[in-house]
This record gives structure tokens, sequence and C-alpha cells, in this order.
């Protein structure tokens, strides 16, 4: 299982095995991808990928924490924070598993 | 924006790509995450974000209509942390 973290390079390669372009035009194409998905996400769109999952922007207003060290109350301040739901078929084919 | 209005934007970017080429392309990217996550791997996006499975353990559920107690078996979940820079971009770091 587990062994080996997937990188941009296995996309790449990915994408090389698809269709016939040189590797780094496969490159700019997962960068690119990636870009109009961050790029859509900073407009504030929510970006919904049908069979993988949804990305989405939530706002969270201000509040009050605590520096756990110090127990200095310390002001949250509002900001933009990203979420992922998976889709139906990513949870259950991540529950399955590849049967490695 | 979903899925085909991507497939649009990265078919406008590459006139000299065929459409059905660019469908291709995007869904191999995210057939490559998805397999490697259906794997329990790790995918690492630099900037954009991480792709990881967490380990659910069983529990003993509940079903809300009823209240009846229904064993939920242990179970692999997809989860997702966005990258610093794009958290970054977010709060209007650009």
């Amino acid at each position: 299982m587990s062994d080996g973290t997937i990188t941009r390079m296995d996309l790449t390669e990915a994408v090389f095995r698809e269709v016939g372009l040189s590797r780094s035009e496969s490159s700019a194409l997962v960068e690119s991808v990636l870009q109009e998905i961050s790029d859509a996400l900073v407009r504030g769109e929510t970006v919904k990928i049908s069979s993988f999952g949804t990305f989405m922007v939530r706002e969270k207003g201000e509040r009050i924490g605590r520096n756990p060290k110090t127990g200095e109350e310390v002001p949250i301040h509002p900001r933009r924070v990203l979420s992922f739901r998976p889709s139906h078929l990513l949870k259950e084919r991540v529950a399955a598993g590849n049967g490695a | 924006m979903i899925r085909s209005e991507l497939i649009q934007k990265i078919s406008d970017a590459n006139p000299h790509l065929a459409h059905k080429d660019v469908e291709r392309i995007v869904s191999a990217i995210f057939e490559e995450i998805v397999m490697a996550m259906a794997d329990g791997r790790r995918v690492e996006l630099r900037g954009f974000g991480a792709f990881s499975v967490k380990s659910r353990d069983a529990r003993i559920g509940r079903n809300p209509r009823t209240g009846e107690s229904v064993p939920v078996k242990a179970k692999a979940v997809p989860f997702f942390k966005a990258g610093k820079l794009l958290r970054d971009r977010l709060n209007g770091a650009d």
C-alpha cells in the first residue's frame, strides 16, 4: 500500500501516456489545470469536478482565539478557507481500495 | 466552474489540441489522483494542496430515523488540505 507519494511528475507521466505530447507540454498542461482551478477558487467560485469532488471557498467570521502557550486572547481575523467534498465515487473507490 | 468549463478553458488556451484530447488529459489527471488515493497513497501538489487518505475506526452508528444502533466498519476516507500558496492567495496575498 502507501509506498511513495504522488507528485506533479506522476500526473505529467499520466498525461504523457494518455496523449502523444512531449513531457514538457504534458507538464505545462498539468500546471494549467491546477492553475485554472486555483484561479476560479480565488475568484470565489465553487469548482465541481464530476466523479471527483467539489472544491469550495467558505468565509469564516472573526473570532477570539487564544495563544495556547501564554493563554493570551488574540483576535482571529475573518478569512477564506478552502474545503473539498469528495464525490460519492471517490469515497467509494477509496473505501474499496485497489485491492493491492 | 464545472468539469466541462475547465476543459473548455484549457482547450481555448491550447488551440493546437483537439477538444477530445483535452478531455482525455483532464480525465487522466483526475484518474491518476483517484487511483493513487485508492492505493492509500498521498498526492502532494506543492502550492495547490495535498490529497491523502485517512482511516476511520469502526464505530457504533445510529439510524437517525429509528434511533437503532448499527455497527459501522472501519474505512478509508479521502481528505484534502489546501497548500500554503493557495491559502494565501484566497486571502488576498496575490
